[in-house]
């Protein structure tokens, strides 16, 4: 499958996609994990999805803020808004699917895993994320994603949620850029 | 007047008192606190905000558990923590102040925790030490205490969400006490709508009401129908002359008893910020009772200074960034 760029406008239907290829990899010490904010969104979400095509009723969850593990934290300081992260569950030994929405550098990955072993030490970590844009910095890559595309680096797509909820991806161009997302493969 | 305690951007450079910040830092510490109390829940009990950073508590006066408090906070921050008791040392060997500081920033210390008996001793220090040293005040003199004050707030907005309608209650030596003077700025400037103080003429400071505090001098009037009841510790070890005539009748007209506290509305809270004398301030029954928050209190504490530690180490070459 390979995707035009105004089909980044499409979360929703990207949403699917994921869920689809999440499904088969739940077991019943599987837990998902959403990355402040995006990651979060798409957790929740996924969760009632997943939730409607399994028996397992119940999956286990928790939210992650990295800002406290970020490697930039001495440049740019706290955010204003900090959310707790909140893992209620045991994360020792457990398959932890680590959700974020767009895939970038991958230090957003490496704060995140850093602090879920401050939790415990989990049996696996798949990272899973709704676009991989490209650019990374760092040997991680996403396991899982709905859709590949190769963007510059003057160009900022985001994940939005609207007031009733439906997600939105947002590029933005700080150079007003005519630059196309470039087609790539799964 | 410039504020030496936020930098050209009105970000927090140092914290030295409540008096001076604006509503909006208050609140950004008390939320970055709300992150940290969970850490200590963990598994592992750390975060690396502050790794390969050094945090000196220079304390000239004695405080076991403030400076315990902030060594927790800035060892779960992943720092490297020096406590020096200066009283005992250098200071006593005749050192100036500025001089100790100095050696300490010789020896790269980050950043500088500074209890000391005379009011301002911080704002010294901070005055003094290079831009990227940062200065928390944990204590001068009759002052200002502010990461105290900060706690408090955060353990009422804990038990009592909304801030803007409370009616709170601050009991005892308010004239010798740093902590009634933090905890009076919080209340006001974070919106709290009735603040009263509750003490003897002679343990209150002249013109107090201007600070934006009703008095009683009666406790019994003074307690009705609030929902926070801030107890202070008498401060024997400060008190010159006859001010009170003992102990026992000062417990009897303004320590906190479980007859007194029902006064109060029948959900509020107790707190005190120690060391607690208990039969002069305070009734065992009640500090140990539903309605104390006394021990949360110390919990929340190490959550507070973490936020401050992190706020001031953090970000402070932002410039830089595009």
């Amino acid at each position: 499958m390979t995707s035009e760029p105004n089909n980044l406008s499409n979360a929703e239907d990207l949403l699917k996609v994921l869920a689809q290829k999440l499904e088969p990899l739940l077991q019943n010490n599987t837990a998902l994990v959403g990355i402040q904010s995006g990651g979060v969104w798409l957790m929740q979400r996924l969760l009632v999805l997943l939730n409607d095509t399994i028996t397992a009723k119940s999956i286990q969850h928790g939210t992650l803020d990295v800002s406290f593990y970020r490697d930039d934290y001495a440049k740019r300081g706290l955010k204003t808004e900090n959310r707790p992260s909140q893992i209620s569950f045991d994360v020792e030994n457990k398959h932890i699917i680590l959700i974020d929405d767009v895939f970038y550098t991958g230090r957003t990955t490496r704060a995140a895993m850093n602090e879920l072993f401050d939790y415990g030490r989990p049996a696996s970590i798949t990272l899973v994320a709704l676009v991989n844009r490209g650019g990374r910095e760092l040997p991680i890559t996403p396991q899982i994603t709905a859709v590949d595309i190769t963007l510059t680096a003057d160009q900022n797509l985001q994940l939005t949620q609207n007031a009733d909820g439906a997600l939105r991806l947002e590029l933005k161009s700080a150079l007003q850029s005519t630059h196309q997302a470039h087609h790539s493969h799964e | 007047m410039n504020n030496p305690q936020l930098d050209s951007d009105g970000r927090l450079r140092h914290l030295l008192s409540i008096e001076g910040l604006p509503k909006k830092i208050l609140n950004q510490i008390l939320d970055t606190a709300e992150s940290f109390v969970g850490v200590a829940e963990r598994e592992v009990k750390k975060v690396p905000l502050l790794r390969g950073k050094t945090v000196c508590n220079l304390f000239f006066e004695n405080s076991t558990r403030t400076r315990t408090t902030f060594e927790i906070a800035a060892k779960r921050l992943s720092a490297d923590v020096i406590s020096l008791n200066v009283s005992t040392s250098s200071q006593s060997k005749g050192e100036t102040i500025l001089d100790t500081v100095d050696n300490l920033i010789a020896m790269h210390a980050d950043m500088f925790v500074v209890r000391h008996s005379q009011s301002g001793a911080a704002h010294f220090i901070a005055k003094h030490v290079p831009e990227h040293i940062h200065v928390i005040n944990a204590g001068d003199g009759r002052h200002s205490h502010p990461t105290q004050g900060l706690l408090d707030m955060f353990t009422i907005r804990k038990y009592k969400p909304d801030l803007h309608n409370l009616r709170v209650a601050i009991v005892g030596d308010v004239l010798h006490s740093r902590v009634a003077r933090s905890e009076i700025h919080a209340l006001t400037t974070l919106g709290v709508p009735e603040v009263r103080v509750i003490a003897p003429k002679t343990l209150l400071p002249t013109q107090v009401e201007k600070l934006g505090v009703h008095v009683f001098h009666d406790m019994k009037a003074g307690l009705k129908d609030v929902d926070v009841v801030m107890m202070l510790r008498l401060q024997n070890e400060r008190m010159n002359g006859a001010m009170l005539p003992s102990a026992q009748e000062y417990f009897k007209t303004y320590g906190l008893t479980q007859e007194k506290l029902s006064l109060a509305k029948p959900d509020a809270i107790v707190l005190h910020p120690g060391p607690m004398n208990r039969g002069v301030e305070i009734d065992s029954s009640v500090a140990d009772g539903q309605q104390s928050a006394i021990l949360p209190q110390v919990t929340y504490g190490i959550a507070i200074r973490m936020a401050v530690m992190a706020m001031l180490a953090g970000g402070q070459i932002s410039g830089n960034l595009s």
